[in-house]
């Protein structure tokens, strides 16, 4: 590899860098003008739903795709042109696409061995041991479950020791249970190794549930870029809002955009948000709050001042979901919130036809523009 | 109450697990009357006394001679169809498999087109196809004059009767047989395989090497299978394209059985031949070890 005269460059700077990558199939715009830096041993993932780009992103750091526009390149080293074997980036494929001719010790040796590097053998066995693969060296992929599969393709990539590990979908084919397993096990794996891995996912909550930061995407551009918790508790659009967990959108009308609380007037009651997380300031605005950060409680409690409170709900839908219950609120104009109480024991459960009033903390609200769909990003039951 | 539905579990089961052989049965019942029961009278005539004629009749002496003497007299056909036959199925090869893989990977919206077009050979009869090649390779036809005048034949040189032409025709031929399984077995090659040994530092070539090619051995076999057993026993290209200096033992078992009428050669030489394709068959594909493939 023709590493750059270092001019400038920091040691350990080897950051991917994308910079204003497009990418269009005919007339269809599948990365727009796309810009990011992963920084190097992060945990970064490419959030989003089907067809929004990120695989696509993900491929053109892989080679696999060529821009139509921009450049990648890693640290200072510019990959743009270079064809996928001459890149230092492995992939772990969303299919696997194990090699179900070769035993899944020449498998994992595959990439070491095309390189014609010393010590395949025992490179291989200790790749197989960090994996718990040892004892079926000797199978061939169509003999192993669907994680042992997986563990395979991890496997097989990491032991080139890429500067970048793209994970396409990588646990897109586990089931519930043994994905959790997965997520816990690919943590462990990046934090012991330090190797930047770029994981592309639809699920929300392997995003969150892995990675350092979240680039949300959507129709081809981010969204919004931070830490999970940051995108969640201050989401920049509806969109993120709705796709990262679930949030209630109440149209509201800005009254006093001064002072580090914004006072919104929501169906003729005074809302405070608190100013960081105001991304409108004038004029009509979606008021955003999660289920969870709201309490409902029984008509005419008392009214804290750094709480919000909203009266003249009744309760219209209970669901019990054993550690929460979920209730649905209709307003006195007509819309159904979502409230989320965990089933402490504390408190003795409402039922349809009470009238409650709903109450937050000022800081667990947000703001957002009104010109935006309330429903971008919903996911449906089904996770479609 | 208890004992009721038991009986019934067991018949359902002895139906699924008994008759379903039955399946096999009008196919064994033409594989016996159609080859077991004339390769057992085939053994037979091979075994009668060669001093017998069609016209006196045959006296069945056991007389096992008959195959170290067939070995004997026909030994360069044996050699010649065998060099012929893995000559057209070693060019077959070299022909098909770009062709398939052609198909498969890069033909895009005219595949089928394509597929349909390497069959359509077989909608003329083969006779027919293999008359028109001797009009083809004649002396006083455009191959021959454009070799000619290239300086790649001599003046006196000519294609017809000669053993180029005869392999010609039999790659011609044969050349379907290999292409399809090829094709069928390079199809099925997941594309996704061929990007992830790109991911792990396969050129395009070496990827092809390394992944591609072990996964379309199975057409590989089958292909080579195809066209080699039945280009060994074929007669009708040198017949029309040859003479006997490049007659092959298919042309001999012909002559033998309708022109001389000598039983008892033609029989003999008919089995020496499948034994001797069955033991190459086998060793090639315990060789080639497709088993272990998926």
């Amino acid at each position: 590899m023709t590493a750059g005269p270092g001019s400038g460059a920091v040691a350990g700077d080897r950051d991917l860098k994308l910079s204003r990558v497009t990418k269009r199939f005919g007339d269809f715009v599948a990365v727009d003008d796309l810009t990011l830096t992963v920084p190097e041993g992060s945990f970064f993932a490419l959030l989003g739903p089907s067809g929004c780009g990120k695989t696509t992103t993900l491929r053109m750091v892989a080679g696999l795709e060529e821009p139509t526009a921009g450049r990648v390149s890693i640290g200072d080293q510019d990959i743009t042109g270079l064809r996928p074997y001459k890149r230092p980036v492995n992939t772990v494929f969303q299919s696997y696409a194990l090699f179900p001719h070769l035993a899944v010790f020449e498998n994992v040796a595959f990439g070491l061995r095309r390189r014609g590097v010393r010590g395949v053998e025992e490179r291989t066995e200790q790749m197989l041991e960090l994996v718990e693969l040892r004892e079926y060296a000797g199978r061939r992929p169509a003999q192993l479950s669907g994680g042992q599969q997986q563990r395979v393709a991890l496997a097989r990539a990491l032991i080139n020791e890429p500067r970048v590990l793209l994970l396409d979908e990588p646990l897109g084919a586990l089931d519930l249970k043994l994905r959790r397993q997965m997520q816990i096990e690919l943590k462990r794996i990046q934090t012991e190794i330090e190797t930047t891995f770029v994981h592309v996912t639809h699920d929300q909550e392997e995003a969150m549930t892995m990675a350092d930061t979240i680039a949300v995407m959507n129709r081809g551009v981010i969204e919004q870029l931070g830490a999970p918790a940051e995108l969640y508790e201050n989401p920049l659009t509806t969109f993120v809002a709705n796709f990262l967990g679930q949030s209630n959108l109440i149209m509201t009308e800005v009254i006093d955009p001064s002072g580090h609380t914004v006072v919104v007037d929501c169906h003729g009651q005074k809302v405070a948000v608190v100013a960081s997380r105001c991304h409108t300031q004038q004029g009509r605005g979606w008021l955003g709050v999660r289920p969870e950060k709201i309490s409902a409680s029984a008509a005419g409690c008392e009214d804290h001042a750094d709480v919000n409170v909203l009266t003249g709900g009744v309760v219209s839908d209970v669901s019990f979901v054993g550690v929460s219950t979920q209730y649905l609120v209709r307003m006195p104009w007509g819309q159904e919130l979502m409230v989320f109480e965990q089933n402490t024991g504390t408190r003795s459960p409402l039922t349809n036809g009470d009238q409650v009033d709903l109450a937050w903390s000022r800081d667990h609200a947000f703001l957002l523009d009104a010109e935006q769909d309330a429903q971008a990003g919903v996911v449906r039951e089904d996770g479609s | 109450m208890s004992q009721r539905p038991a009986p019934v579990v067991d018949g359902e089961t002895a139906r699924r697990r008994g008759y379903g052989w039955l399946l096999l049965v009008p196919g064994m019942l033409w594989l016996v009357v159609f080859f077991l029961i004339p390769t057992v009278q085939l053994f037979f005539t091979s075994l009668y006394d060669p001093s017998g004629s069609y016209e006196l009749g045959y006296a069945m002496t056991w007389h096992f001679q008959n195959y170290p003497d067939a070995v004997r007299d026909n030994f360069d056909l044996f050699v010649r169809s065998f060099l012929y036959a893995g000559i057209t199925t070693f060019v077959c090869l070299l022909l098909a498999y770009p062709l398939a893989y052609a198909i498969a990977f890069k033909s895009g919206r005219w595949k089928n087109f394509l597929l349909v077009l390497v069959i359509a050979p077989f909608f003329t009869s083969f006779l027919l196809r293999t008359l028109s090649w001797s009009a083809i390779l004649s002396d006083q036809g455009v191959v021959t004059s454009l070799l000619k005048s290239v300086a790649i034949l001599p003046e006196d040189g000519r294609l017809l009767a000669t053993p180029v032409a005869v392999i010609a025709g039999l790659i011609y031929n044969f050349l379907p047989f290999m292409t399809l399984p090829l094709y069928a077995s390079l199809d099925k090659v997941d594309p996704r395989l061929i990007e992830a040994a790109g991911d792990l530092y396969s050129s395009p070539f070496t990827g092809f090497r390394k992944v591609t090619v072990p996964l379309s051995m199975p057409g590989v076999v089958s292909g080579t299978l195809l066209t080699f057993i039945p280009a060994c026993g074929d007669y009708i290209n040198a017949e029309l394209l040859g003479t006997t200096r490049q007659y092959m033992i298919g042309n001999r078992i012909q002559a033998a059985f309708l022109r001389e009428r000598d039983y008892p050669v033609a029989a003999t030489l008919s089995l020496l031949l499948m034994l001797v394709v069955v033991a190459m068959v086998v060793v090639y594909v315990r060789r080639a070890g497709t088993e272990k493939l998926v």
